[in-house]
């Protein structure tokens, strides 16, 4: 009797201690799972992956410390530079034409011209590239970029005054920015190696990607304009604002966090294509569409050269963290007395 | 008094206005055609736009699915066939012939991508919740890290991954395609944008009512988080089967591919039997579209009102 109550006791204080404490205690918990793993494949690798690019050897074999040599070489690698300036070409490409047919395609989503029920029709369609695999849109735009039997020359062939647009889409190098006024500035450095940058055959690619992402791009400034409070669109019109102001002095104003994220997102987008010219061209013809991640499984899975990888990999890092702090300051709080005043 | 011979006005005013405006009635209705007009034309110019667009999305996708059923000599044609003149299912055989295991290749990405998502969905929604719910040391620091290392590049981490599967010996075992995709702070950031919908009085109320913290969890919160879950579910799932570099990386057993490795495989040397290799990819393209069309409208809605406001 006496160690029955003395177990209830005991158990009524073991369960009154978490009974006080869960509290305090649970979020652990439930943070723990993921942060063990966290620790393990998303912290560790990225320490590792900056000790390992200071060293040299290739696979699992001895290493020794080599510094920065890696980095240092990264600056004398055509293959690495030529993809270095293929993914500037494509995120610029991104930045400048892809996003603002995006914002285009998301205000006539929205305008009044579009019924409910259309508009989710549209929005379906736009986003099925979204859910499909790049192997398989690899595999789509084989038959699309194809020569003689693919889609897109067959469909320009009928067109009349464009048949003469008909390219060889995946080997072509001609440059699409080496026309007239463009041909002085050829070898200025930065410029010179965006034009060169700007084969066909990339360019292919980059439409392939306005292709892919233009409905989910549409999206995300679906959702920068839902944040947009109806009432400033009044109070403009009110204001004596027609459309186009609106558009310039409401509109572009308030969607700059969405630009930002959509920014981030093209500099991410352009590091994040693989499967395509691994697919499709192999990188070529003679590196033309050589992308950075591309060039860091060449060296790092064909070659077995980790360090360089590594090397590779924490030049992306450095890329996508310059341009996104670029992009911060670009769309910084600008100080302006008009909406202090308005406030 | 004043508000009276101000409605008196602007009665007489109306009156007024009825009286001129009885003329003019014919020219209004004509402008209001005319907008009528004008608005007509534009609904017409935009939604032939947007239709031109759904046909150039929709191209690729019905020439693959129409090619794999077509004998070789109708996918390399010009002009283009658009419907197969004798629709054949050889591609298919063919497909499940040559590759008495292709059907795996299905099997294991239905299984790893639902596993995958399973364990995702659970660690973010854990984590997520205890995020937006509680107080806890190192709180903040454990979130920013998490957020900061979420915009490294995927590609900085590739390398020493491969060799902590190596190191693990996950290497060739779907482990490694299962645990470390299962860790993603996007999903956490979200299920914490998420959980703050929950109010924290039902919470308080089910702990006075006698609930511990773990059944207010999953009796009472994560039923509050099932639209926020789905989304990321979906993504996830999507993701996991589209999945391609990874398992490139680290499944090179032929028995353990996963349908992309597959049919990336299949692009190079059976080009003069092109058929099977659209087979192949019809079949992997289908799972994650119906995926995707029957939950689309959760996905989309979630996409473009709620956590998206919080950036």
């Amino acid at each position: 009797m006496a160690i029955a109550t003395a177990q209830a006791q005991e158990r009524a204080e073991r369960s009154g201690w978490w009974a006080h404490h869960q509290r305090a205690l649970i979020p652990y918990l439930y943070i723990a799972p993921f942060f063990v793993l966290f620790l393990i494949f998303g912290v560790f690798p990225i320490i590792y992956s900056f000790y390992t690019s200071l060293l040299k050897g290739l696979g699992l074999g001895p290493k020794t410390f080599y510094g920065l040599g890696n980095y240092a070489y990264l600056f004398q690698d055509p293959r690495y530079l030529r993809a270095f300036w293929n993914t500037v070409y494509f995120t610029l490409a991104s930045i400048f034409v892809l996003s603002p047919l995006a914002l285009l395609l998301a205000l006539a989503l929205q305008s009044v011209f579009v019924t409910p029920r259309l508009r989710g029709f549209y929005r379906l369609i736009y986003f099925l590239p979204v859910v499909t695999s790049s192997v398989i849109i690899a595999v789509l735009f084989a038959r699309v970029f194809d020569q003689r039997y693919g889609l897109l020359n067959q469909f320009l062939s009928g067109l009349g005054p464009l048949a003469g647009w008909q390219h060889d889409w995946l080997r072509d190098q001609a440059r699409v920015l080496g026309f007239g006024w463009l041909q002085p500035v050829r070898n200025v450095p930065v410029i010179g190696d965006i034009i060169k940058a700007s084969t066909v055959v990339w360019t292919a690619l980059f439409i392939m990607n306005i292709w892919n992402f233009i409905g989910i791009n549409a999206l995300y400034w679906t959702a920068g304009l839902n944040s947009i409070d109806q009432e400033l669109y009044e109070a403009a019109a009110i204001d004596g604002a027609n459309a186009w102001q609106r558009f310039w002095t409401v509109t572009l104003p308030l969607l700059r966090p969405m630009t930002l994220f959509i920014i981030i997102q093209a500099i991410a987008g352009s590091f994040g294509v693989f499967a395509q010219p691994f697919l499709l061209t192999g990188g070529g013809p003679s590196d033309a569409t050589m992308t950075l991640s591309l060039y860091l499984y060449t060296q790092g899975f064909s070659i077995g050269n980790f360090g360089y990888a590594n090397a590779i990999g924490y030049s992306m890092a450095v890329i996508t963290l310059v341009l996104s702090v670029l992009n911060l300051w670009l769309f910084r709080e600008q100080e302006t007395t008009v909406p202090a005043a308005r406030v | 008094m004043a508000t009276g011979t101000a409605a008196h006005e602007t009665a007489g005013a109306g009156a007024a206005a009825r009286e001129t405006l009885r003329p003019a009635r014919v020219p209004a209705r004509r402008l209001l055609r005319r907008a009528s007009i004008r608005w007509l034309l534009s609904s017409a110019v935009i939604n032939i736009l947007l239709l031109l667009l759904v046909v150039a999305t929709l191209v690729p996708y019905a020439f693959m699915w129409s090619s794999s059923f077509k004998e070789n000599s109708e996918i390399f044609t010009a002009p283009i066939v658009w419907w197969p003149a004798k629709p054949i299912l050889k591609n298919y055989q063919d497909l499940f012939g040559l590759f008495p295991n292709a059907w795996r290749w299905y099997v294991n990405t239905a299984f790893v991508a639902v596993v995958r998502t399973a364990l995702g969905v659970l660690l973010a929604s854990m984590a997520g919740f205890a995020f937006a719910k509680y107080h806890f040391r190192f709180k903040n620091a454990l979130f920013v890290l998490m957020l900061a290392t979420s915009l490294i590049p995927f590609w900085v981490t590739v390398v020493p991954l491969f060799l902590e599967m190596v190191w693990f010996r996950w290497f060739n075992t779907y482990l490694a395609v299962i645990i470390p995709g299962a860790v993603g702070a996007f999903a956490i950031f979200w299920m914490r944008q998420y959980s703050m919908t929950v109010p924290d009085e039902l919470l308080d109320a089910a702990r006075i009512d006698g609930a511990s913290e773990w059944q207010i969890f999953w009796r009472v919160a994560l039923p509050l988080l099932m639209p926020g879950v789905a989304v990321i579910a979906i993504l996830g799932f999507t993701a996991a089967w589209n999945d391609f570099f990874w398992p490139l990386v680290v499944l090179t057993d032929t028995s353990l591919w996963l349908v992309n490795v597959a049919v990336a495989a299949l692009v190079g040397p059976y080009d003069y039997q092109y058929g099977i290799l659209l087979a192949a990819a019809t079949l992997g393209s289908i799972p994650v579209i119906l995926v995707f069309l029957i939950f689309q409208k959760r996905l989309i809605t979630g996409i473009t009102s709620g956590a998206f406001k919080g950036i």
